[in-house]
């Protein structure tokens, strides 16, 4: 039994949180929040040049060939900084649906610039509101040509290069989606910025007029590519999470140690101490489910997609939940503008969206128990 | 990262499993497996007859208290193979439960604080099940509040150096058929409450002490008052010094959450089962979207303390000390099972109130849980004191505001007893 990171995991793991730490402070996410950038460029080279970006690439593509273990560590600090960077969109997403069906000469083409930090990749998939199912997929690919819209692309502004969720057949099932690569700086491709919750990451809706489009994987097998892709993101992404949880109770907590009312620091009255204790509760149960999760993602045990649902629920409970109520114990100053609480408040709420929303995730989680893994979580 | 035994623990796993397989009381292993929660595990035969020759078989092969040492009847196991025995002990682990005190608590208690022939009279038939052992703590005026303690030990007035004990214990679990206490008292009121108390053990068929079974909330009775009238205890089984006792209960207190805390049931994985049977209009209620958003909820919790158990068990296995995130278990667990129970009941709609084993789903589990899961919020330390606990002891925060902790405990206003001013 061994259910840990071992110790030089660990260790890259520090120098990661040291390197943020310095780099990446709640001004430099400030600045994202306030300012015209999309991402921090300067902070996302710093990243690519430790290694964080290329961690789970092989060195054959221009990776760093260490594994997906370290790259849950170093979600787990980039969450908990809440770092203004695509790295969910271009690594967890882009990188990984390259490494899952990409051909030979399309791994080689992009991985390198994805490691190198040179270009940024997205997944394009949602149209429109609710829950996305194959029959809402509209964006349509014919001759090697995309046309419709995608409503909304997380780090849409700033990527070079999307995958592409597309029609290519009729019908409402799942074989009539197939993906595609699609160089967003090529003809045919227009942005529209979006204004949302969190502006320390961008959105954008991507309009396709007739844009040069390259399959990826086989025709029809899009939507089960990106199911695939999705758990393995989701695990990576439910790391983050846990980082930002962690971060909203230690600076709830701080601030109750040193905020005074009636005349004792306010961490002393049980309200908010039980208030504290349920978010370290919520926080150790999705770290421990996230801990699973990183064991099926390293070994692809057939638990997988089991894993990557139960470390995504458990995580978005525990960030939102930490996220809100450190605005609670930081009562009015919490809600200032000033105060970084609506950080990780907004950045709670929008990574509890981002790859599907929390009821889409505990809907799949029991339909993947239900298909026979019950076990697997009993 | 893996789940695999070293090739140590798979030779011990192997090992446990065959003697299991070859001594384990085969025909309890079914009603084992349905017993409901809160229940008795076994009820075709006597059940603490049944406990107590499976643990002597176990004793008698050395597989019993497998942490404790040799000499106090135990084997000497390190507490990664201890954990390795549970699994693998499985269903037959329910026929211990009127030992869960004694090898818990009581057991630690004496061996931390007990003189040497104490110990080595003590432990061995507490590890064989030759003899239960109960924990006089809880008060009628102080449960979560421990220290505010009233039964009263006096020395006999004879020379004899004997103490004379008054008083009454309440919430005190298997009392009826225990054959030792341990027992905390005050012996001095005039000071602070947490400095005026004594620990001591004592045989239960002591005179003067007189076991009453409670009639809980469930129906059920597994709780006691025990009351003590002038009953004599030699001042040799007093554990630590006059004036000792909250320092000798904290050992007891630690290894109680650790016990009950660890490995327990949410009661998941039946709800589960119930809800691919059940139906909604006319399809099964695991297919009703509100259903699933429910029962995830339940299964992350479930398997965020299966994967915290197992990162403790990370952490014995490489022989350091679990963290802090061991303390959440019971916490989690007790208030998981009673909203759990009361869904449960929900989806069998109206019919949901009926508690019959021959009518009711699983054999009336839900309802039996249901009923059960108040007193898992507050056995053991209960959910306010957990939270306080983790709030100080894990995340610094400082401890409450106390009024009565620098003065004399006979001056501590109470229930019945106003302060004056």
């Amino acid at each position: 039994m061994n259910l840990d990171f071992s110790d030089d995991q660990k260790q890259l793991q520090a120098q990661v949180r040291r390197f943020l730490g310095e780099r990446c402070t709640p001004a430099t996410v400030r600045a994202i929040l306030e300012g015209p950038e999309p991402f921090d460029r300067a902070l996302y080279a710093g990243l690519a040049e430790m290694g964080v970006l290329g961690a789970a690439i092989p060195e054959a593509y221009g990776g760093v060939g260490l594994s997906h273990l370290e790259l849950c560590l170093f979600a787990e600090e980039l969450g908990r900084v809440i770092a203004p960077v695509p790295v969910a969109s271009s690594i967890y997403l882009a990188a990984e649906f390259l490494l899952q069906a990409g051909s030979e000469a399309q791994k080689k083409a992009w991985l390198p610039k994805l490691a190198s930090g040179e270009a940024v990749g997205t997944f394009g998939l949602v149209e429109g509101q609710g829950r996305m199912t194959p029959a809402k997929v509209q964006v349509t690919a014919r001759d090697g040509r995309l046309t419709g819209t995608k409503t909304l692309v997380a780090d849409g502004i700033a990527a070079d290069l999307a995958v592409v969720a597309a029609r290519t057949g009729a019908g409402s099932g799942p074989e009539a989606v197939s993906l595609f690569l699609v160089d967003l700086n090529g003809p045919g491709v227009s942005r529209k910025p979006l204004e949302t919750i969190d502006p320390t990451r961008s959105y954008a809706a991507i309009s396709f007029d007739g844009a040069p489009a390259e399959a990826l994987g086989g025709t029809g097998d899009g939507w089960h590519i990106a199911s695939q892709v999705l758990d393995r993101a989701a695990i990576l992404m439910a790391f983050e999470q846990v980082g930002g949880a962690d971060h909203a109770l230690e600076m709830a907590r701080d601030y109750a140690l040193e905020r005074m009312a009636f005349g004792r620091p306010i961490g002393s009255f049980q309200a908010i101490k039980h208030m504290l204790a349920d978010m370290y509760v919520a926080a150790t149960l999705a770290r421990s489910n996230c801990f699973y999760g990183a064991w099926a993602l390293a070994t692809g045990a057939a638990e997988l997609p089991v894993a990557a649902a139960t470390a995504r629920v458990s995580a978005t409970t525990a960030f939102q939940q930490c996220a809100k109520n450190n605005i609670q114990v930081h009562g009015g100053m919490g809600f200032t503008w000033a105060f970084d609480c609506h950080l990780y408040y907004r950045r709670s709420n929008a990574l509890a969206l981002a790859l599907g929303s929390l009821s889409t995730w505990e809907s799949q989680l029991i339909e993947r128990m239900r298909a026979g893994n019950v076990e697997a979580a009993a | 990262m893996d789940f695999d035994d070293t090739p140590q623990e798979a030779a011990f796993r192997a090992e446990a499993r065959a003697w299991i397989a070859a001594n384990a009381p085969k025909h309890l292993e079914d009603e084992l497996k349905r017993a409901s929660f809160g229940s008795s595990a076994v009820e075709s035969e006597d059940p603490l007859a049944a406990a107590k020759a499976w643990q002597k078989k176990k004793a008698e092969a050395g597989w019993a208290c497998l942490h404790w040492p040799k000499e106090y009847g135990g084997a000497a196991r390190s507490p990664i193979e201890r954990v390795i025995w549970g699994q693998e002990e499985g269903a037959y682990g329910a026929l211990s439960g009127p030992f869960i005190i004694g090898h818990g608590m009581c057991g630690p208690t004496v061996m931390a604080w007990a003189s040497e022939e104490h110990k080595r009279r003590l432990l061995p038939p507490l590890a064989s099940g030759e003899e239960i052992w109960c924990q006089l703590f809880s008060e009628p005026a102080g449960g979560s509040d421990l220290a505010g303690l009233r039964t009263r030990a006096v020395r006999a007035d004879d020379g004899s150096g004997d103490w004379i004990v008054s008083g009454q214990k309440i919430w005190t679990s298997g009392a009826q058929h225990s054959d030792w206490g341990l027992l905390i008292t005050r012996t001095d009121p005039d000071v602070p409450k947490h400095k005026g108390l004594t620990m001591f053990f004592l045989r239960m068929d002591s005179p003067g002490v007189e076991v009453r079974p409670i009639k809980q909330a469930n129906g059920a009775s597994g709780f006691n008052e025990v009351y003590f009238t002038d009953v004599r205890i030699p001042d040799d089984q007093r554990l630590g010094a006059v004036g000792q006792g909250w320092e000798v209960s904290l050992t007891t207190l630690m290894n109680e959450r650790l016990s009950i805390g660890s490995g327990m049931s949410t009661g998941f994985p039946e709800l589960f089962r119930f809800c691919m049977e059940a139906e909604i209009d006319g399809a099964p209620a695991v297919d009703d979207a509100a259903v699933r958003s429910r029962l995830a909820q339940f299964a992350v919790r479930q398997s965020g303390l299966k994967y915290t158990g197992m990162r403790a068990i990370t952490a014995l296995s490489k022989g350091e000390t679990p963290g802090p995130e061991n303390s959440i278990g019971k916490l989690v667990a007790g208030a998981t099972m009673q909203d759990l129970a009361a869904f449960a009941l929900d989806l069998q709609g109206e019919s949901g109130v009926v508690w019959d084993p021959e009518e009711s789903p699983q054999n009336g589990r839900f309802q039996a849980m249901l009923m059960r899961s108040p007193a898992t919020r507050i056995e053991g330390g209960s959910d306010e004191i957990l939270r306080n606990i983790i709030a100080e002891r894990v995340l610094g925060l400082p401890g409450d505001i106390r009024v009565d902790k620098t003065v004399p405990f006979k001056d501590i206003p109470t229930s019945g007893r106003a302060a004056t001013k």
